[in-house]
């Protein structure tokens, strides 16, 4: 099928290893989604009403979520209809594309956003351990191999060890953290760092919070205020507000990303743990809904285990076996 | 007693209709689909032909039936901590990344120390995450309780033998194992923890579970139950607004138990899991469920209703009195519902009164042997019929005779009391319920 060849054509032109990374990390996710699609397609030979139906089991099974899967799958439906696919083989290109399009508009809004005129502030929000603080070591590793300046603010002053956590990572990657005692005022560890990074030239701040639930009003304040304060010392600041999800979580993630978004005015997210069997696809849902794009994904715990968010990548994934059966 | 009369029975085009609500609101609360579907299913040939009770619609009647069949699924009571017979008791935390290990493992520390009265002590055994061994010692200090600790370098096998080894010699008779997060696909972590596993035989292995988990919380549970045989679940983050489907899939794959829910990141936020609270959590429909629940109270104020009009007119059957003693029965032993009725100890007749629980059985099965005329009128008791009565019941004739007469006081004591209701005469007090020493 020429749009296989097409996707895969430029997957691979992107030479670098982190294709390559990106791809093992999904394949033990996308092994089973897409032996399911595989025989789902192998399973049926004409499109029917039970080839809908165990399509939408499909992505339901990868928490795309119940509307999103009824919406798009009564668009292929019609799409379907209209352009008379009687094989199911011939109906995956085009779930792929519709898949495609979802998480990607303009092609390209994985990318951050930079302050081109001083130091770029970054604030990580989001539930508790779903991989805020570790995604900061990793993106400093990332940025320090660019030879940016990296200063990391300790503002989780509340559960235990997070603080030290950070420390951890900033040796590891070798880069400063300002910190303050456990306890400590967010909003006053912001200020501080703010303040210490601008003073020992840093390019780029990344600011840690603690973990809180979208549910809990009075933390969601406390978040409001830090951002604030950013904002106050940093006119253009915070730079990107993104928001950690857990690859693993539900239906939920939908609820944290419309509050946290309410709250601190979202400007991308991290998909974390894609490197377990869990999918992800609520991403698609809040893509579609929030419009809030994913600009990287966490494949490990370890500081390499970074990738910037590549919606035919994502897909590839999901359909890869297909496409290299495709190929034979 | 007249039968409840009901608005006919439920069609399977109700069942359908409903069915695919229930599917739906189960799917958007993160139970797997597949659990969905068996569960689907069974609801459809259970609630087929089933008796629409007055004031709710079919529809209602079928979300009654999922209430029951979810609640029971959810698993029916609260689940205990083991005890080793010898001390200490091993209870060893595991799960995914971030799910709520360390914190747990605190707090669970803490809830056996303060509620079960234990002499618990922690041990650091997570080697990878930076700075876990800190967190721990940290969460120790807010307990002021030990927490063993060996470092980063050091075999998690050994930390575990070593810890165990403390908590012997210092006289803990619990110790709690912090282990690191890992994914249930990962061989070699895996690997690892069955080897501390086999190192110190833990009496609790307690699979920590963030409740936002969606549907990959099957595959999770069950490579963790099948590699480890875990003995429960602690569901995290119940604090926050997520329904929880987890849980169902959890208990439906693995059929363990559930036996905390951790309710905030405090230190004291944890409690026993209440499988029935979850199960309306889950299904979120809260309405229609305080609708079912007030349709199931009107229906039991009317045969109260009906009750009282029998004890006016005195004309109480050994049915009714049967159908009485299963409402008691229902709520629990007598002595502690008679102690919850205000002023009920200093009323003259029940002031001494003990209640026999064993009687209720004998008067049962007498009841049960009677006729259904003889139910209805104990006049044509004689003494044929009587020696029927015991036999069949496997009690004597003098027991058989005790409940004829009690239940005849019974008749006038009633017959008084509705005469004092609605003359305002003061009552003599002193009734002789049946099964009463
Ligand atoms: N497998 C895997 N584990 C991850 C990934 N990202 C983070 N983790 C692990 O998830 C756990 C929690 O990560 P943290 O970075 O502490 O999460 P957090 O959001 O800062 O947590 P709180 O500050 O407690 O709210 C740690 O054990 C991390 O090593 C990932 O992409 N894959
Ligand atoms: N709101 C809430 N937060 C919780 C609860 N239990 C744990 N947490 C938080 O969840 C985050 C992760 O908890 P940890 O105890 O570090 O999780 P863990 O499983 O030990 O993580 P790893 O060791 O990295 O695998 C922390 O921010 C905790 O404070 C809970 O019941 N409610
Ligand atoms: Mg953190
Ligand atoms: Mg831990």
């Amino acid at each position: 099928m020429s749009f296989f060849r097409k996707l895969k054509e430029r997957v691979t032109n992107q030479t670098d290893s982190m294709t390559d990374k990106f791809k093992d990390g999904l394949q033990k996710t996308r092994d089973s989604f897409s032996e399911k699609m595989n025989s789902l397609a192998a399973k049926y030979r004409t499109v029917d009403e039970d080839f809908f139906e165990e399509l939408e089991e499909l992505l339901i099974s990868a928490d795309v979520g119940v509307n999103t899967v009824m919406e798009l799958v009564d668009e292929l439906r019609d799409e379907a209809k209209l352009k008379n696919v009687k094989n199911s083989r011939d109906i995956l290109p085009i779930i792929s594309e519709k898949l495609t399009e979802r998480l990607d508009f303009t092609g390209h809004d994985s990318e951050l956003t930079m302050n081109p005129d001083g130091m770029t502030v970054i604030l990580f929000v989001g539930v508790n351990g779903v991989g805020k603080t570790t995604t900061i070591g990793k993106l400093a590793h990332h940025f320090k191999q660019s030879d940016q300046k990296v200063v990391l603010a300790a503002g989780d002053t509340f559960r235990a060890g997070a603080i030290e956590q950070l420390a951890v990572w900033g040796e590891r990657v070798g880069v400063d953290v300002i910190k303050q005692a456990e306890g400590s005022d967010p909003a006053a560890v912001m200020y501080d760092a703010i303040h210490a990074a601008r003073s020992r030239g840093a390019n780029v701040l990344l600011c840690d919070t603690a973990g809180r639930l979208q549910n809990k009003v009075n933390l969601m304040k406390e978040l409001e205020k830090v951002k604030r304060v950013i904002q106050r010392e940093v006119p253009s600041a915070p730079h990107e507000v993104l928001l950690v999800l857990d690859a693993t979580t539900g239906q939920n993630a939908m609820a944290q990303a419309k509050q946290f978004k309410e709250a601190t005015d979202v400007s991308g997210i991290v998909l974390t743990k894609l490197d377990g069997t869990a999918k992800g696809g609520i991403v698609l849902a809040i893509r579609n809904e929030l419009d809030i794009p994913v600009k990287f994904v966490g494949l490990g715990e370890k500081m390499d285990d970074l990738q910037p968010f590549q919606a035919e990548q994502f897909t590839y994934g999901l359909f890869q076996n297909m496409v290299e059966k495709e190929e034979d | 007693m007249q039968k409840i009369k009901g608005k006919g029975k439920v069609n399977e085009a109700d069942v359908k209709e409903m069915t695919r609500e229930v599917r739906l609101a189960l799917l958007e609360a993160d139970v797997n689909f597949k659990v969905v579907k068996q569960f689907v299913n069974r609801i459809k040939e259970r609630a087929v032909g089933q008796e629409v009770m007055k004031s709710l619609t079919p529809g209602q009647q079928v979300i009654k039936v999922v209430n029951e069949e979810l609640t029971e699924l959810m698993g029916a009571e609260e689940s205990k901590i083991a005890t080793a017979n010898k001390p200490p008791t091993i209870i060893m935390m595991v799960g995914l990344q971030g799910a709520g290990k360390t914190t747990t493992a605190a707090k669970l520390a803490n809830y056996l120390r303060k509620q079960k009265n234990k002499t618990p002590m922690l041990v650091a055994a997570d080697v990878y995450r930076p700075a876990a061994i800190d967190q721990l010692n940290t969460l120790g200090k807010q307990l002021n309780m030990p927490v063993y600790s060996d470092g980063t370098d050091k075999n998690p096998v050994d930390i575990v033998n070593a810890g165990v080894q403390m908590a012997k010699d210092n006289q803990h008779d619990t110790v709690i194992l912090d282990t690191a997060g890992r994914l249930h696909v990962d061989e070699s972590l895996m690997g690892e923890l069955l080897q501390m596993k086999d190192a110190v035989t833990p009496d609790e292995i307690l699979l920590v579970v963030d409740a936002m988990t969606g549907q990959d919380a099957v595959n999770v549970a069950e490579h963790f139950n099948e590699q480890l045989e875990i003995n429960g679940v602690v569901l995290t983050k119940l604090d926050g607004d997520t329904r929880g489907g987890a849980a169902l899939s959890i208990r439906a794959v693995t059929d363990k138990p559930i036996k905390f829910a951790g309710m905030g990141e405090k230190i004291d936020q944890l409690e026993p899991f209440h499988p029935e609270r979850m199960a309306s959590r889950i299904l979120g429909m809260g309405d229609v469920l305080s609708l079912i629940e007030k349709a199931q109270t009107n229906v039991d104020e009317e045969k109260a209703k009906e009750l009282e009009a029998k004890m006016r007119n005195a004309d109480l059957t050994f049915d009714d009195f049967l159908e009485q003693l299963d409402q008691v029965k229902s709520m629990g032993p007598l002595e502690d519902l008679l102690g919850m009725i205000p002023g009920a100890g200093k009323m003259k007749g029940l002031k001494n009164m003990q209640v026999d629980d064993s009687q209720i059985g004998k008067v049962e099965a007498i009841i049960r042997s009677m006729t259904k005329a003889e139910k209805v009128d104990p006049k044509l008791m004689n003494a044929s019929r009587k020696r029927r009565i015991a036999k069949g019941s496997g009690t004597t004739v003098q027991d058989v005779n005790k409940l004829l007469k009690q239940f005849d006081d019974m008749k006038k004591m009633m017959k008084q009391m509705s005469s004092q209701m609605t003359g305002k005469k003061k009552g003599k007090g002193g009734m002789q319920l049946p099964f009463m020493k």
